[in-house]
């Protein structure tokens, strides 16, 4: 198999500023044909070409999946980030073709759940909308508790509350609202699911206080997008292509890899979904692990590396690739 | 080409024939003259011209009486059809994939309108002109599941996917090579699997567990399997060994030319949008040994395979009883010449059968 998914060519046909950090881009079939239907909670996968620098950045489709006409999706500018989100905030115009992936799924609703419990923590809000706006049409129960830093930045929050007044329970940090986590888990009926996009220490929290609780842990589902961050560069021997690639301080390995024309399977690029676990050869040095996939023993085992989030430092790294 | 549709029996009478064209499309499944598992999983977008692996779901001279006899089956015993209640939007996934591939793939065949959810659905050869509103369970007259696959060869399996892992909860089986979905439904990859031998040790399943997790939107996967069966029938289910085991005491050095046939299924696998679902579509292909050995590389090297398959897959496979007789008659198409690599018949350059 060849590396990712299928491509669909797309013109950005609007962008909207959401508030001071999030934007809103809409993309439409450049052929002007109609785009895949998908399921709530899918990503597509954006190319940014920037200059020298290609990057491929997922971001949850935030639209109806019913709606083949246009996807969108919001992206949180991270001005301390590898420049992916500045890309899109200060680069993309409208009327500009780009390339994105087929959507992909690795957040889905479990469909068996009586109760979908939804927790969201900033810009973790995106695909819960699509998975709302599919559970709306299927009068699928849901309830969403979505945690904000301010009234300001409370993206879709009126949009939200406006359209489902009964389910949508929104927390600001600046007035010191908190989710009330063990309540709200231990008042759940039975055959709910939950599901948590947000920060690291909020998808923590809910696992947790969840297993403390005794749920099954089928019953938690959670999506956390990491994002390559820098580091110091590194030099890497790809022994099966014979190439030596040198790692930017700004841009991840699996990116490094695809610069020098090695084709490499990948699907999430955030260290989710396993599909870019790479054999490591011989090293002499420290690898900086930064995905969920490697169980700590392969860690230890210092014979794999998902090359997508994390990096290495030492004189030596061989892969097979 | 316009497709002549047979009308023939898979049981009883087995009238059940492969004109010359359905013989040389045959998807024979040995690439080379010895078999073992491996995870054989390729791209499914399209193939040689006229071949099986052309069109997504491929029609054939046998469509019709197939239709017939899975009609058959589900008349006698309803629950080689069943969907579990989340699977609901998977059935209308499979209904919009199928319809949807069929009518830009066969457009002398099937027809579909769509206005937003009013759709209009035509199956010229089985003479169905429907109209119903998408997503409305009522205006059809089964559910969306069992509605397009009353009308499309192979079976289904329509597997949701969670925790990591595929479940049988959804299906129509009624050409299946000796499993049950009623057994089966709400398994998981690995219980349904449990009863396969060696594949566990060759860690088989669990790499063709991870291969499948990640079959994505707009890439769908194909992979070929195979058995053996003693007459043409469609229909080897557990539910009615009864009926069709005793079948493999009737072969004869006389008759096992005709009656034993190889039995091939084309299994296909799609990503399912709005569910997330994968459905698993199984198609059956069968062909008499006889066949089978009017193409000489065919002949030549399902012998050496037959004969040299490792005794706990033909026990498996459910032939071992009659593997003297069916090696000691394929023996008779195998002159030892070598054979060229790949599937394909090659009937222009490989050598006639030299007699010795």
């Amino acid at each position: 198999m060849s590396a990712g998914t299928e491509k669909i060519d797309i013109i950005v046909s609007d962008i909207v500023k959401v508030n001071d950090l999030v934007t809103r881009f809409e993309f439409r079939r450049a052929d002007g044909g109609l785009l895949p239907t998908f399921s709530g909670g899918a990503h597509t996968v954006v190319e940014m070409k920037d200059g020298e620098i290609t990057r491929l950045n997922p971001y949850s489709l935030m639209s109806d999946p019913m709606d083949q006409t246009a996807y969108t999706i919001s992206v949180r500018r991270d001005d301390a980030g590898r420049g992916g989100s500045l890309f899109m905030h200060h680069k993309v115009k409208k009327g500009d073709r780009m390339v994105i992936s087929y959507p992909v799924n690795l957040f889905s609703l479990d469909l068996r759940a009586r109760k979908h419990l939804m927790l969201a923590g900033g810009i973790g809000i995106t695909p819960f909308l699509a998975q709302i706006k599919q559970l709306a049409r299927s009068n699928g129960k849901f309830e969403l508790h979505y945690a904000c830093r301010t009234p300001a930045l409370g993206s879709y929050v009126d949009e939200l509350t406006a359209a489902y007044p009964n389910a949508v329970h929104v927390y600001f940090d600046d007035q010191q609202q908190v989710i009330d986590l063990d309540h709200l888990l231990d008042g759940q009926p039975l055959g709910t699911h939950v599901y948590v996009c947000g920060p690291k220490g909020m998808i923590e929290w809910v696992r947790k206080t969840a297993a403390a609780l005794g749920w099954p842990r089928e019953a938690i589902h959670y999506e956390e997008f990491l994002v390559p961050q820098s580091g110091k560069p590194f030099e890497v021997y790809l022994k099966r292509s014979g190439l030596r690639i040198r790692v930017g301080e700004h841009e991840s390995l699996l990116e490094a890899i695809e610069r020098a024309g090695v084709e490499a399977p990948y699907l999430c690029r955030g260290g989710a979904c396993g599909q870019c676990e790479t054999d490591v050869i011989e090293y002499e040095g420290e690898f900086v692990h930064r995905d969920h996939w490697l169980e700590p023993a392969e860690r230890a085992s210092g014979r794999k590396i998902m090359p997508c989030v994390s990096r290495f430092e030492g004189r030596t790294l061989v892969l097979d690739r | 080409m316009t497709i002549q549709f047979n009308d023939e029996t898979f049981r009883g009478d087995y009238t059940f024939r492969n004109s010359p064209w359905a013989i040389k499309r045959f998807p024979f499944p040995f690439h080379e003259d010895s078999y073992m598992y491996s995870v054989n999983m390729e791209r499914h977008r399209g193939g040689p011209k006229g071949s099986v692996y052309e069109k997504r779901f491929d029609v054939d001279e046998h469509y019709l009486s197939e239709m017939k006899d899975r009609a058959l089956v589900l008349a006698e015993d309803p629950l080689r059809c069943q969907s579990l209640p989340h699977m609901a939007l998977a059935g209308w996934d499979l209904l919009e994939l199928i319809m949807v591939s069929k009518s830009e793939d066969y457009p002398e065949l099937f027809d579909l309108h769509r206005n937003g959810n009013s759709w209009r659905w035509v199956n010229r050869p089985m003479g169905i002109d429907h109209s119903f509103t998408f997503l409305d369970e009522a205006t059809l007259p089964y559910g969306p599941m069992e509605y397009i696959t009353r009308q499309t060869q192979g079976d289904f399996a329509v597997l949701d996917q969670r925790d990591d892992n595929l479940w049988m909860d959804a299906g129509m089986v009624t050409t299946q090579a000796d499993w049950s979905l009623d057994f089966d439904i709400g398994m998981n990859f690995f219980e349904w699997h449990a009863p396969v031998p060696l594949a566990h040790e060759l860690n088989v399943f669990k790499r063709a567990l991870k291969f499948l997790l990640n079959v994505q939107q707009g890439s769908p996967a194909r992979r070929l399997n195979w058995t053996m069966t003693v007459n043409p029938l469609l229909d080897t289910s557990p539910e009615n060994y009864p009926k069709w085991g005793i079948q493999k005491t009737e072969l004869t050095p006389g008759n096992v030319g005709a009656k034993q046939h190889l039995r091939v299924e084309l299994q296909t696998f799609f990503r399912l949008p709005r569910s997330n679902a994968l459905v698993f579509p199984i198609r059956c292909y069968l062909i008499a040994l006889q066949d089978v050995v009017s193409v000489p590389k065919w002949g030549r090297r399902l012998h050496r395979v037959i004969r040299d398959l490792p005794v706990e897959l033909a026990t498996y496979k459910g032939f071992i009883r009659n593997r003297p007789l069916i090696v000691s008659y394929l023996s008779q198409f195998d002159d030892g010449l070598p054979t060229s690599d790949g599937i394909w018949p090659d009937l222009e350059s490989e050598p006639p059968l030299q007699k010795a």
